[in-house]
């Protein structure tokens, strides 16, 4: 396998208080010089092979997407390498990174928002196409784009209208097609179902596996619903506070899950099979600020199996077995329930 | 449990627009006993908010509510008066809505929103107003409630926004709550933790539940029976278990294929061809005929009518997946 993407100890975070007069605080009647950084993005690292769906899950604000726009660097990166296809792509400047965005494209989420509504179909197409030089002149261009539209199930004659005209899942579609103009090789699909409807968003997820499955793309693929992730992934990784806790196979994550809140969160989703969610794993509160961490591990206040090491230090990934990693101090497989049956903690 | 609390009959919402009028509710009926949660299920645009609104007569012009009879605790909601109708919204019938960000007034504080519930329906007086308050936020899981009455919403996360919603719904004790999407804009593990809690009041209080949501399986975890819109028809209605696995309608079908499953692995998901239809223009006989695999010629010209597929089973289709007979 070859390693298309990889992305090492990545950082990012936010200053809120760049400017010196946002630094002014006043507290008990005296003015103190503080400064909040959101931290975004807190040293995570994970590979893509080619032709391999990674996808990233996580509740809202872990840091997910963030990840994304850093690695396609429409935000700079605070620390970490990324290295595409072996080369450090970390400190290129906005010049030399155009011949790559030419070869990773984006998704977005919401297809009311990523289209120009005063485009049309066509041009929305072909504008990559013509800027990247895929296509030599407007007519290869606009014949390529009646092809590309095909591909993605849209006639060709819905080449001269406008987003407006289109329904959601439609529109999502030619944020595909964009995508697919200028021949890519990964895909950064930032949660590209989760605006849509239950039966369009099978037929999106069905689009974007054959069409990998034909060109060979690589995905990385962002969402938080877990059924979804399950169904289009070869690998995954967690995230939870800009960390990733757990980071394996399909199988491995969800047939053994290891890291607790993993198995909080594949205990939270309902499903229309037998189990209840009435007696679901419980997560107590919620996520913490990304202004102030917690110390030691980011999820002990959460944890229902925290213990005094937890507060203190934190847990780093280790291998449990082949390629299926977890940072937890008390890993919950198998053995892990074990030994906590052992000291009374019961689930 | 045996006692209707609800009973629409024949409800239609219609809005008579420039363009035409849009059938967003049309000649739907079903009903609610005590104590009971039902599930209405359905796409965007299938009616189902709409539903929830003409129930409580919300609707504004230029949508028009026309029904038999809306009987609630035997009394006709569809012929009482705007005045009337003050009084068993938020008393006797409150609504759960979808968006916790905006459904809350982000000038006044969480005590003065919850108060303003209690002032219009019960007598209080201030010290147990505010009791009552505290009581409340106690209930719907927010810790020292004490300390956040005084909060704004903005000082919530989403959760505990929703949190507070519902207590609002719960303040006067109402026998029906009507929840519009409650979790759909939560994450996953709190959508949990609300969803439980939900249920726990439910039981608790003695209220109904009609829950409103485009997600089966939320639904499926939750409700006792479950009504599935598609274009402003209910078309198939049924205990939990019998529209999961006893399925008689292939649009239920479909819907229920398409879900990707955690504890399955699938190849490809199954999806329902096409989309939703134009309101404006809705195909004629079987609204769901046109994306619908078992089609015939019948279903194209003539619309359904309801068959009785098992005990309090039915479903709005010529051929359904389960034999059945038509009851006139």
């Amino acid at each position: 396998m070859i390693k298309l993407l990889e992305v090492k100890d990545l950082v990012q975070s936010f200053n809120l208080t760049s400017d010196f007069l946002d630094k002014l605080k006043l507290k008990n009647g005296r003015v103190t010089i503080e400064s909040r950084v959101v931290n975004a993005v807190n040293g995570i690292s994970f590979y893509i092979n080619r032709g391999e769906v990674f996808s990233l899950v996580g509740e809202s604000g872990c840091g997910k997407s963030t990840t994304a726009r850093t690695i396609i660097k429409i935000l700079e990166p605070k620390g970490g390498k990324i290295l595409y296809k072996d080369r450090d792509i970390t400190r290129l400047g906005p010049k030399e990174m155009l011949p790559l965005r030419k070869e990773i494209q984006m998704i977005f989420q919401d297809p009311y928002a990523s289209l120009n509504p005063r485009q049309k179909v066509k041009d929305i197409i072909m504008e990559p196409m013509l800027f990247h030089r895929v296509a030599a002149n407007k007519d290869e261009a606009y014949n390529k784009s009646i092809e590309i539209l095909k591909k993605v199930g849209l006639r060709p004659e819905q080449a001269n209208r406008y987003p407006h005209q289109f329904s959601g899942g439609q529109r999502q579609r030619i944020g595909i097609a964009r995508a697919l103009a200028v021949e890519p090789e990964l895909i950064i699909a930032d949660e590209p179902v989760s605006a849509l409807d239950v039966s369009i968003q099978a037929q999106i997820l069905n689009l974007l596996m054959d069409l990998k499955d034909e060109y060979g793309f690589s995905y990385l693929f962002i969402a938080h619903d877990l059924s979804v992730v399950r169904h289009i992934s070869d690998r995954l990784g967690v995230m939870y506070l800009g960390c990733i806790v757990e980071k394996g196979s399909k199988e491995q994550i969800f047939s053994n899950p290891l890291h607790p809140y993993t198995r909080i969160l594949l205990s939270s989703v309902p499903t229309i099979d037998e189990e209840s969610i009435t007696d679901s794993l419980e997560l107590k509160g919620e996520i913490p600020s990304p202004i102030d961490l917690p110390s030691g591990c980011y999820f002990h206040k959460r944890c229902p199996f925290a213990k005094e090491i937890c507060k203190k230090v934190v847990p780093q990934l280790k291998e449990i077995e082949d390629g299926h990693e977890a940072a937890c101090h008390i890993l919950l497989g198998e053995e892990g329930d074990r030994d906590n049956e052992k000291k009374g903690y019961t689930r | 449990m045996g006692n209707k609390l609800l009973e629409v009959k024949e409800l239609r919402t219609y809005f008579h627009t420039f363009k035409g009028v849009v059938k967003a509710v049309d000649g739907i009926s079903f009903s609610l006993e005590e104590g009971e949660i039902l599930g209405i299920v359905g796409e965007s645009g299938s009616g189902k908010s709409v539903t929830s609104f003409s129930i409580l007569k919300l609707i504004e012009e230029p949508g028009v509510v026309e029904a038999e009879e809306i009987l609630f605790k035997g009394e006709d909601l569809f012929r009482k008066s705007e005045k009337d109708m003050m009084k068993v919204r938020g008393r006797e019938i409150s609504m759960i809505f979808q968006d916790p960000m905006t459904s809350l007034n982000p000038l006044y504080t969480i005590q003065q929103q919850i108060e303003e519930m209690l002032k219009l329906h019960g007598n209080f007086n201030e010290g147990q107003r505010k009791e009552r308050c505290i009581e409340l936020l106690r209930l719907v899981g927010i810790p020292n409630p004490e300390d956040r009455l005084k909060s704004y919403p903005h000082q919530f996360s989403g959760g505990m926004r929703q949190r507070v919603i519902i207590a609002i719904a719960l303040a006067a004790n109402p026998k029906l709550i009507i929840a519009d999407e409650p979790t759909t804009a939560l994450d996953v593990t709190i959508q949990a933790q609300i969803l439980k809690l939900m249920k726990e009041l439910v039981y608790n209080e003695g209220a109904s539940l009609i829950l409103i949501t485009h997600d089966l399986a939320v639904v499926s975890q939750m409700a006792d029976r479950i009504a599935v819109m598609y274009c402003g028809k209910i078309v198939e209605e049924g205990s939990t278990d019998d529209i999961i696995k006893n399925t008689a309608h292939p649009y239920t079908k479909g819907l229920l294929n398409s879900i990707p499953r955690l504890n399955k692995n699938l190849n490809r998901l199954e999806q329902i061809p096409g989309m939703v239809p134009n309101m404006f223009d809705l195909p004629r006989g079987c609204k769901f005929a046109p994306r619908c695999k078992y089609s015939k010629e019948k279903c194209l010209v003539e619309e359904p009518k309801n068959i009785i597929v098992g005990r309090g089973h039915r479903t709005a289709c010529h051929f359904p997946l389960k034999e059945g007979y038509i009851l006139d």
